[in-house]
């Protein structure tokens, strides 16, 4: 059995959406009904959001897009957990964390669409931009929880990162540095069992989570497709961090659904045998089935949800479509706070050239 | 002013900086208790606590990107790396993360990190000891470099980078630690800015560029020039990105001739963006090609062999000659 397959984990929803009880219980004593169908809802929409940004690449309006289809329990049960002024580092497939930061939904293309290095401006949403570097960003997290100890602040940060993450350098050192000085960082790691064609069973030999105590971090497997229970963990591990109790190591197993970006095939490398396997464990229908039983999943419900993720999904494709253009010159700004004599003088060279070009072509408008 | 050494003068620079804003932190490896393996930072754990001068664990990855993550916190880091070959395992956080930050989020993040790098050669080290590391930063958009090469610029310029919302890579002359030299403990820290060139020594007939271990060498060699008649115009670039092309080109267009000197290696290196932009700046007032008196393009050599692999003073002159069109030990290819 590969490390993938076993289900040691913390679950609090079965597949068929019957709800079990064990110690993390206590995490989620005040989800009430609302919350069960507020997290729903979060869940559909960023579904929407997903199949809507993977077909605007497909209309030719974004470059190119990583889907999050079949991680949305993961991604909203955690990022659900947070407070604001925790602070995310992120990769670039956690779209379900970005919305439940607040992100503004068109800056939520403005990568893909090439309009931008960075959609959003994180210090408005305590979110950095998604790091392309694969584990990079794992070290920012802990130098931030590194400065939270220093500020005697309580708050928390998290970085998201997936199975083939951890086979990096950066990931490791940066367990290192959060055990020496107990930072308070959440390791959340989406272990969607493909890092691009890669079966996670090339990158460990034993489940993920189980790296982490060996550098002094309590870790725990979580049902990644089970919102209720993501949500469990994450907040003790919140808890453990703004008391004083250092990093916590998160191995969320879940199932990348979908292509690795919009440019992969997965045909080429997996069997379809099992996307119907975990098609049986959807985050949404065992929601779905737990509200059903418990006599919220109404028409009504349904209905409101769908026309919320119907305006989402609108929304964020008129942001997209009438986007504005970069201006020119903007290739040349932020490279540096300050002026730089290198990067002026190629500057102006090249406004100079452009100038010839704009010459040229009024010259040849009034020779017509 | 006060009479000190040059890793005396960065340790005070950095006191200095750490006293006028908590946001100031020193991380690296050795650099608490023991100050260092240089001792630059000798004493500052101790008067500024272990949470503003922090020992690392053995990994320069960790410590750079550690380093950011306290800068989005409104940190100000200052990393050591302890010696120049130690610093490739952190290049992917300082070229992908340190350097793009600033421009991939349309300067929301500023990344005000100073990484103090001790370079160079001359000491006698093993491999990774002695390597002149910086075109791999000077051609990388986004940073900053630096070097310095007495305790007055070390005391004034290590305070500018820490002051830089631009990240800084402070390259430091190990070789010239021990250099005595006076520091002026009260100079105004914006009367000059920290990408300015310095003319060292004045003269009319050749420029002679450097800049950290070799301005020594090549005072040296301006003193020697001029016993044989030769006027020479010695520049510490001090920044060597951006590189003040102004100075040196007001000094190329007086003096007609230009010679560069550094330990890196030659081919890709300072030497050939200083040929090639004064070229093209000055070209008509060249009376001869540039000419490049550097290391060789070879691994850093065992210590027995190392003094060959470095500019010295004799080089220098022989790249005088060859830009005087004196004899030179070039000559016979010359023909």
């Amino acid at each position: 059995m590969s490390p993938a397959q076993d289900e040691d984990f913390v679950q609090l929803l079965t597949p068929s959406g019957a709800r079990t009880s064990g110690e993390y219980d206590r995490w989620v004593e005040d989800v009430d009904d609302n919350v069960l169908m507020s997290l729903y809802e979060d869940m559909v929409v960023v579904r929407r959001i997903d199949a809507e940004a993977t077909a605007l690449q497909r209309q030719g309006e974004l470059a190119l897009w990583p889907p999050l289809l079949g991680q949305e329990a993961s991604q909203i049960g955690s990022a659900r957990a947070l407070r604001t002024d925790d602070f995310v580092f992120s990769s670039y497939r956690e779209h379900g964390v970005a919305y439940c930061r607040g992100v503004d939904l068109t800056d939520m293309t403005r990568v893909w669409r090439g309009n931008a290095s960075s959609g959003w401006d994180p210090f408005e949403i305590n979110m950095a931009t998604p790091q392309v570097i694969i584990g990079a960003q794992t070290l920012h997290a802990v130098g931030y929880g590194m400065a939270i100890i220093n500020d005697g602040d309580d708050a928390a940060a998290i970085t998201y990162f997936g199975d083939g993450a951890t086979s990096q350098g950066d990931v490791n050192e940066a367990m290192v540095f959060a055990a020496s000085y107990q930072a308070p960082v959440i390791f959340f790691c989406q272990n969607n069992q493909w890092a691009i064609s890669e079966p996670v069973g090339l990158q460990a030999h034993v489940p993920i989570a189980r790296r982490a105590p060996g550098f002094g971090i309590p870790s725990v497997r979580v049902d990644g497709n089970d919102v209720l229970a993501t949500l469990a963990v994450t907040r003790e591990a919140l808890e453990r961090a703004r008391t004083g109790g250092g990093p916590t190591y998160i191995e969320a197993l879940t199932y990348r659904m979908g292509p690795h970006t919009t440019a992969d095939d997965p045909t080429k490398y997996r069997d379809a045998n099992e996307l119907e396997d975990w098609a049986a464990k959807d985050p949404i229908a065992r929601l779905a089935a737990y509200l059903e039983e418990r006599g919220l999943f109404t028409e009504d419900f349904k209905a409101s949800v769908k026309a919320k993720a119907d305006d989402v999904a609108r929304e964020m494709r008129a942001g997209c479509v009438n986007m504005a253009e970069p201006e020119t010159m903007d290739v040349f700004k932020n490279v540096y706070s300050s002026p730089n004599s290198w990067l002026d003088r190629q500057q102006d060279h090249y406004a100079r050239y452009l100038a010839t070009i704009d010459d040229t072509a009024a010259d040849a408008e009034g020779t017509k | 002013m006060s009479s000190m050494t040059f890793g005396r003068a960065i340790n005070a620079g950095l006191r200095k900086a750490m006293e006028n804003d908590p946001k100031v932190v020193l991380m690296g490896e050795d650099i608490g208790k023991l100050g260092g393996v240089f001792r630059i930072t000798d004493g500052l754990q101790k008067d500024f606590g272990e949470h503003r001068v922090m020992d690392s664990p053995l990994a320069e990855a960790g410590i750079m990107g550690t380093a950011i993550g306290m800068a989005y916190r409104g940190y100000r880091p200052v990393v050591e790396i302890q010696f120049d070959g130690f610093i490739y395992p952190a290049f992917d956080q300082i070229v992908c993360q340190v350097a793009k930050l600033h421009y991939r989020t349309q300067g929301k993040v500023k990344v005000p990190l100073t990484i103090r790098v001790p370079f160079g050669g001359g000491i006698g080290s093993p491999e990774h000891h002695s390597e002149s590391p910086e075109a791999y930063f000077t051609h990388t958009s986004g940073l900053r470099v630096v070097s310095v090469s007495n305790p007055q610029d070390a005391y004034t310029v290590i305070q500018q980078a820490i002051a830089s919302d631009d990240p800084v890579l402070y390259f430091e002359p190990k070789r010239r630690y021990h250099v005595k030299g006076e520091v002026n403990e009260d100079i105004d820290l914006g009367a000059e800015s920290m990408g300015s060139a310095r003319v060292v020594t004045e003269g009319s007939d050749v420029t002679l560029v450097t800049y950290g271990p070799l301005v020594p060498t090549a005072r040296d060699a301006a003193v020697a020039a001029s016993d044989d008649g030769v006027s020479v115009e010695v520049i510490d670039l001090r920044s060597l990105a951006p590189i003040d092309f102004a100075t040196v080109e007001a000094s190329v267009r007086k003096t007609g001739r230009l010679v560069i000197t550094h330990e890196a290696a030659q081919s890709g290196g300072l030497g050939a963006e200083i040929a090639a932009s004064i070229t093209e700046r000055c070209f008509y007032y060249l009376e001869h090609a540039p000419v490049r008196i550097t290391g060789f393009d070879i691994p850093y050599p065992y210590s027995k062999l190392e003094f060959h692999h470095l500019p010295d003073l004799d080089r220098i002159l022989d790249g005088v000659d060859r830009v005087m069109g004196r004899t030179n030990s070039l000559s016979s290819l010359e023909g």
